[in-house]
């Protein structure tokens, strides 16, 4: 690729409790990446893209951002979007759609500024280019897995990221929900790179342009996947499928 | 009710409406807090903890207020600081600062000098003794634990919500959070006037889990448990009057029958919905 990266990760080493979790990773992300990150369980995904996220600080090595200046930003605070998985808050917290969606203006203006007219706006088009307008009023334990996954993207587009990093998107949806996520990846794509976690490369396979495998250690990182590569990630034999021509994924373990 | 108005016209009671009306709306809001992000045992600790303060201002003869107001803060900080990978556990750390708080007070009240305090008036707390000044300091502790609150509403709110999330925006988690407990802790000093050391959990709970019954908006959440704080501890002073009950018992028991009233009510309403934010999150 002629640009330039968008994010770098240099060595970047990292763990918890003196055990290392992710060790001399380096893999850049491009303005318009499709990147899926999979690896075993405990394999680092989630600290990977933590780290990515500037939410941990590697023990050794760095991750340098090339982000285009924005007005009331600084360097990648805030100019990173991010969907977690939905165990990672409460899903009875009273809030409606709406409400969720807003926070994604949080950074946009000072902590003491209440959200504006504006913030309310563009929390609604996110809303409705997501397609759940009609669900702003309802409280976020109301409404099915994929309408919430929808929520949380709207959450992280209005605060106009520059790249989307989403945690394990296929995993608490239906497979309807899964066809039109993987309409709203594709649209955003165009504009911002997408960076997926996940266990089920087949889900989004079409769009997938890259593959890192992580096991602690990047093993893959590229376009092509080979079986040699995903046994040594994995520790055990996973089926290859080839799916059109450009890319070989993984099937479903 | 015999004469309840005629108790109006004792100045004592007059300051006990008022200062029931103040913890109430500092419950409804702080509460709500306390409930959705899931601290009621540690507004417990910190309500336990505050009593060594108090004993130690008894000790030394100067307002017991002081020494509650130092502790709590103090206690709101230290677990804010506390490293997460040493601790291991939050839960045991709250529980070892409750024990020590209240043994500290003890020993500080059992060694004072002269006549000693009632204990029975700090534990269970007697709001038919809360002076003119009294009232007057807990306006002003209110209403700057509000005006805070509201000021860093937004953010609050976001934090206690989603944390990672609120980080990946840049917003200053660790502030946002300490200040939570901070107003936690004035909040449960406050509170401690009121109903009394043991009791301070109820009122911290009891309306905010009522209103979550009722409403799914936050706006909503927190003006419905002002509200419920407000028929509690009013209804809990007339009970107390009435029927010569002790207040802050009055007020607690009063709080359980109106939420047994709305738990039963949702449940027979049909659909069929828990106590939404007692549930926990899904893991995994």
């Amino acid at each position: 690729m002629a640009e330039p990266p968008l994010i770098s990760a240099r060595d970047v080493t990292f763990g918890y409790n003196r055990e290392v979790v992710v060790e001399d990773v380096s893999f850049d992300i491009y303005p318009r990446d499709f990147l899926a990150i999979i690896g075993p369980n405990g394999g680092g995904k989630t600290t990977l893209v933590k780290i990515l996220l500037g939410l941990l600080k590697p023990w050794s090595g760095e991750v340098v951002y090339h982000l285009p200046d924005r007005k009331g930003r600084k360097g990648h605070r805030g100019a990173l979007g991010y969907v977690p998985q939905f165990s990672t808050f409460d899903k009875s917290f009273p809030l409606r759609v709406a409400d969720v969606v807003l926070m994604g203006r949080l950074g946009s203006r000072g902590l003491l500024r209440p959200y504006t007219r504006a913030d309310r706006t563009e929390a609604g088009s996110a809303l409705d280019r997501l397609g759940i307008a009609d669900l702003a009023g309802a409280h976020i334990n109301e409404i099915s897995g994929g309408q919430l996954q929808r929520t949380l993207i709207a959450r992280a587009l209005v605060s106009e990221p520059e790249a989307l990093f989403l945690d394990e998107p296929t995993a608490s949806i239906d497979a309807e929900s899964r066809g039109s996520l993987l309409g709203i990846l594709e649209e955003l794509n165009r504009r911002i790179p997408v960076v997926v976690i996940t266990h089920d490369v087949t889900a989004i396979a079409p769009m997938v342009q890259r593959i890192a495998c992580i096991n602690r250690r990047l093993f893959y990182h590229g376009p092509e996947l080979d079986q040699h590569a995903l046994e040594e990630v994995y520790g055990c034999p996973v089926e290859l499928v080839a799916h059109g021509v450009a890319h070989r994924v993984l099937h479903s373990h | 009710m015999p004469g309840l108005f005629d108790a109006l016209s004792y100045e004592f009671m007059r300051n006990a409406l008022l200062a029931g009306v103040v913890a109430a709306v500092l419950c409804g809001v702080v509460g709500t807090f306390v409930v959705v992000k899931r601290l009621a045992f540690l507004s417990d600790g910190i309500s336990h903890a505050a009593f060594g303060g108090m004993g130690v201002c008894f000790y030394l003869g100067i307002d017991p207020l002081f020494g509650a107001v130092a502790v709590a803060l103090a206690s709101a900080v230290a677990l804010g600081l506390l490293d997460p990978e040493v601790v291991r556990s939050y839960d045991a750390m709250i529980g070892v600062l409750w024990a020590v708080g209240l043994a500290v007070g003890i020993v500080f009240v059992y060694k004072t000098p002269g006549y000693a305090p009632n204990l029975m008036t700090y534990l269970f707390g007697n709001i038919l003794l809360v002076s003119r000044h009294d009232i007057g300091v807990l306006l002003a502790l209110a209403s700057s634990v509000l005006l805070i609150l509201a000021l860093f509403f937004k953010g609050v709110v976001a934090v206690a919500f989603d944390e990672v999330f609120a980080r990946v925006q840049g917003a200053p988690v660790r502030l946002l959070m300490s200040l939570l407990l901070t107003m936690i802790a004035l909040s449960v000093v406050i509170l401690i006037q009121v109903v009394g050391i043991i009791l301070v959990v109820a009122l911290l709970t009891i309306p905010p889990v009522i209103s979550l019954m009722l409403f799914k908006d936050l706006r909503n959440v927190l003006i419905g448990s002002t509200l419920a704080g407000v028929a509690m501890t009013l209804g809990g002073l007339a009970l107390s009057y009435a029927y010569d009950l002790p207040s802050g018992p009055a007020i607690i028991l009063l709080g359980a029958a109106l939420l047994s009233v709305v738990y039963a009510g949702r449940k027979l309403a049909g659909r069929p919905r828990f106590l939404p934010a007692l549930r926990r999150p899904r893991s995994g």
